[in-house]
């Protein structure tokens, strides 16, 4: 029997495209085959060097990918660190569905954490407003997360393609004892030799996909057949239009006053919590489709977020707080 | 659900164009204002790798430097900090991609003081972009940028003759800034080098080839970008596979994990494994999707071998025939890079490969003077000096010269009391043991021999530091107790000075307030300096315990990696 992940997930039979891919006898490795050895590099130097290492796992297209580095880095071995998903508890069914699954089928070990004590004061991004909401659910609870598991280095999935202040990320980047970043302290970092220096209480974040673009991700999904959340294939689905943004729709909970749902043929490109991730109109239902998509429209993945776009530079007002 | 993948013909061929793009990575490397922000802001918006979205909000801002409708530097200048200030303050990091080649961009800034940052966009760059402003010809932070690609071993550098609008697209001033580009590279030895006049503001010869240069026969920017050779990966030389982790899932596997530094691996291949020396061949090279019939660089790999031979994180394999250089002391080049200057009594960490040990810099060779690249005496080194160095490690390192090897030949320093990356190493040369003869003993030697670092320990009275000083001696410490009283006041500092650098750890008691704070005044050092006189103890055992426990720090010269 085939396993869940070939049938379900990536749907698409290994694409024939392996005799596109450079072969390891030319002697010469593509940008794709040499991005893989720098990603596994920082993986294994991560893992030798600190006590307590830990992977973000956001359930998204580059954690799939950074999953699948990991798996390559400590082959035959297990990967040996656990992946910790910081649960909003606003996040798509499908990716719950799938981390679930995905995990378990690949024997990783899973922590879930929740900010249990604002989902019980009702902590929402209507009555909150998205900055507040993302502090609340993301940004505290990945700090609270990290503290209980005692981690000294957390692997995020983040590229420097993504958003300005992210161009200028370490491959380490330092977090101080209260999980800030501060732009201007950050360590020199040349080579590929990484300072791994930290007193108690300090952590690293290691940023092993900083180099790829989301390009990059789409084209190693393809030519390793990653399993990857059903939503970022384009499919009939119950959606509104909300201040400019489509929203995807589960249930009549969801619906604001005077709204109606309606089908359309969309996609998502970069998966975060229902109400605040906007999806976009799309026929792309492979991942070839979606890769030749992304050459025609060139629009930024995250301008489906809302919380980039609260204020100038927020992403980066975020990060100094301590978000990924 | 449908997602049955049925590749049509143009997807084949997008695809594939895609899969077998090269990687390219390149710096950009100009004074203020030379308009590097703006080149770069070009070449991703010519190329059409700017988003729709990143553009509108470019658009809509209220700052725009630049005369026309679009400021192409806000596309790159990305902190807060910078927007406010209207400059670049760090290495950036930019991505773009045409059919043939994928590029990585380190856009670092064109301060003076900032040299550190375009050493750092400069170690992983193949070609280094220079900017010159036509207008005003080649200044004295040309040199320094030409001569910074060189040291980080750089092999193509591009002059982008910029602001050719400024001097009326004319050929003369162009061919006179070629040839004077041209001589000053000659001088630093680089042999692939390129001028093209550009203006980056309105695009000539930056993707498009300009109306306005007729006279210019050679390729556009873009042009030289997409076909300079990419510098070969070492697959000739002799093998270098740095142990990074052992892979040990079982009692049965037992797998060596790492990047290939330089060199071919094929299973069957004679290794051998520094630094025990121990000899063996290649068993597999496992990979995830199968084994795998040839490594090289910059394959990240997973080696088994045929015999049980030790070998861990920070130890190497290598061609039997062609070790590379082993030794505890070494000569590089540095670039410092923290406010504090380098001083020769600190004492570091160095990571080299996989491995960290405790390093000493031991004499400064010359600084250079990158202005005009004369050497010049110095007793330190400040932020943004580059000097060539000696440096004693307290174990052996496996490296070759950086010139044929950029990973086997790099180090950083670290500062192990803030932790901070305080300095860049491209080391040169072994130095032989006997290439200190005739030269002065140092106090690096002496704590090599004596195996700890010098102190000093303040005690109450003269029994109870000669007890010290027994249990020390009968511990293997180089020691003395000294009575205050036997020296006048003034003379003090100056005698511990000498038993300091003498290696000597000295047990003093009789010290008056007084000339305490001469001795504290005087002590370089304050993390040799102890004072116990203040323990009021009528059991001498306390200080005795005190004694031992920080006995036990000076003797941390050891490999970092066991501590
Ligand atoms: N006339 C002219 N001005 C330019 C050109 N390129 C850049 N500039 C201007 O020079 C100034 C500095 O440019 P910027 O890209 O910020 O320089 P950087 O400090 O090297 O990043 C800005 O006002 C630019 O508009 C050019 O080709 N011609
Ligand atoms: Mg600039």
């Amino acid at each position: 029997m085939a396993s869940f992940s070939e049938v379900v997930l990536n749907g698409a039979p290994a694409p024939n495209v392996a005799e596109a891919a450079p072969t390891y006898g030319e002697r010469r490795l593509s940008h794709l085959r040499t991005l893989e050895a720098e990603s596994i590099y920082i993986l294994r130097e991560a893992v030798a060097e600190f006590a307590h290492p830990v992977m973000l796992y956001s359930i998204g297209k580059d954690s799939s990918v950074m999953l699948r580095l990991a798996q390559k880095a400590f082959y035959p071995g297990k990967i040996p660190f656990p992946l910790l998903h910081i649960d909003t508890s606003y996040k798509f069914p499908e990716m719950i569905e799938f981390r679930d699954r995905y995990t378990r089928e690949i024997g990783a070990e899973l922590i879930v954490h929740q900010n249990r004590e604002a989902l019980a004061q009702g902590a929402n991004p209507f009555a909150l407003g998205t900055q507040k909401c993302c502090g609340l659910l993301k940004t505290k609870s990945l700090l609270d997360g990290l503290a209980e598991g005692g981690f000294d280095a957390a692997f995020g999935g983040a590229r420097r393609d993504e958003e300005k202040s992210r161009a200028k990320e370490r491959i380490y980047s330092f977090r101080d004892a209260a999980g800030q970043w501060d732009p201007k302290t950050q360590r020199p970092e040349l080579w590929n030799i990484f300072n791994s220096r930290i007193d108690k209480g300090e952590s690293i974040r290691v940023f092993p996909l900083s180099n790829w673009t989301e390009l990059d991700v789409w084209l190693y999904i393809l030519l390793e057949n990653i399993p990857i959340v059903p939503l970022y294939f384009a499919q009939e689905r119950d959606v509104v239009v909300r201040g400019g943004s489509i929203v995807v729709i589960y249930s009549k909970d969801q619906l604001l006053p005077g709204e109606k749902t309606q089908r359309m043929k969309i996609r998502m490109r970069s998966l975060g919590c229902v109400p605040c991730t906007g999806a976009i109109r799309s026929d792309a239902d492979t991942v070839p489709k979606i890769i030749e998509e992304m050459i025609q429209f060139r629009r930024s993945e995250r301008e489906n977020r809302a919380i980039d776009h609260d204020e100038e530079g927020s992403m980066e007002l975020k990060k100094r707080e301590g978000y990924f | 659900m449908n997602l049955a993948f049925a590749p049509s013909e143009a997807h084949s061929e997008l695809l594939r164009q895609n899969l077998r793009a090269e990687l390219l990575r390149f710096t950009t490397a100009g004074s203020v204002d030379d308009g590097k922000s703006t080149l770069i802001g070009r070449l991703l918006h010519d190329s059409k790798s700017v988003y729709e979205d990143q553009l509108a909000s470019v658009k809509k801002s209220r700052i725009n430097r630049s005369s026309g409708p679009i400021d192409f530097s806000l596309l790159t200048d990305g902190l807060r900090a910078e927007r406010e200030q209207g400059i670049t303050i760090d290495v950036a990091y930019r991505y773009f991609a045409t059919a043939r080649r994928k590029f990585i961009i380190a856009d670092t800034p064109g301060h003076e003081q900032y040299t550190r940052n375009m050493a750092t966009g400069a170690s992983t760059a193949d070609l280094a972009i220079i900017l010159i402003d036509a207008s005003k010809g080649l200044l004295p932070q040309t040199h320094r940028h030409a001569y910074i690609a060189s040291l980080l071993g750089i092999p193509n550098l591009l002059a982008a003759v910029n602001k050719m609008d400024l001097v009326d697209f004319s050929e003369a001033r162009f061919l006179e800034l070629e040839q004077a580009f041209g001589e000053l590279a000659a001088q630093l030895g680089t042999a692939n080098v390129q001028a093209i006049p550009i203006s980056a503001l309105d695009g000539d010869n930056v993707v498009d080839r300009s109306e306005r240069t007729q006279w210019y026969g050679g390729p556009t920017l873009l042009e030289h970008l997409e076909t300079v050779p990419i510098r070969r990966v070492v697959t000739t030389g002799a093998l270098r596979f740095p142990i990074q982790y052992v892979i040990r899932p079982d009692a049965n596997f037992r797998g060596f994990a790492g990047q290939i530094a330089a060199g071919t691996l094929r299973p069957g291949d004679e290794v051998m494994a520094l630094p025990s020396k121990q000899s063996t061949r290649v068993k597999a090279i496992i990979g995830h999707d199968g084994d795998l019939a040839e490594a090289y660089p910059p394959m990240s790999v997973t080696v088994t071998l045929e015999d049980e031979i030790d070998l861990s994180r920070g130890d190497m394999l290598v061609n039997p025939s062609k070790s590379p250089e082993i030794s505890t002391r070494l000569e590089a080049m540095l670039v410092w890079m923290h406010a504090q200057p380098l001083q020769l009594s600190q004492r570091f960490l160095l990571k080299h490969t996989g491995k960290t040990v405790r390093a000493q810099a031991l004499r400064i060779v010359h600084r250079v003077n990158v202005s005009n690249l004369q050497k010049e005496p110095a007793r330190q080194l400040q932020m943004n000096d580059i000097a060539a160095v000696e440096l004693q490690t307290t174990a052996p390192l496996f490296f070759d010269a950086y010139e044929s090897n950029r990973i086997t030949g790099s180090f950083i320093l670290i500062d192990p009391i803030s932790n901070a990356t305080v300095a860049a190493g491209m080391i040169r040369r072994p130095v032989a043991e006997n290439a200190t003869y005739g030269s002065p003993v140092t106090l690096a030697e002496r704590e090599m021999r004596n195996g700890h670092r010098p102190a000093v320990i303040l005690v109450n009275d003269a029994k109870l530091a000669k007890m010290v000083e027994r249990n020390l001696f009968d511990d293997g410490f180089q020691v003395l107790a000294l009575e205050a009283e036997a020296v006048s006041r003034d003379h003090l500092p100056k005698l511990i000075g000498m038993t300091t650098e003498a290696g000597v750890v000295t047990i003093l008691s009789g010290v008056t307030a007084d000339a305490k704070k001469l001795l504290v005044k005087h002590t370089e050092d304050s993390s040799s300096f102890f004072d116990l006189s203040s323990i009021n103890s009528t059991d001498d055992n306390e200080v005795l315990q005190r004694v031992a426990s920080l006995a036990r720090s000076l003797r941390n010269l050891g490999d970092a990696n066991d501590i």
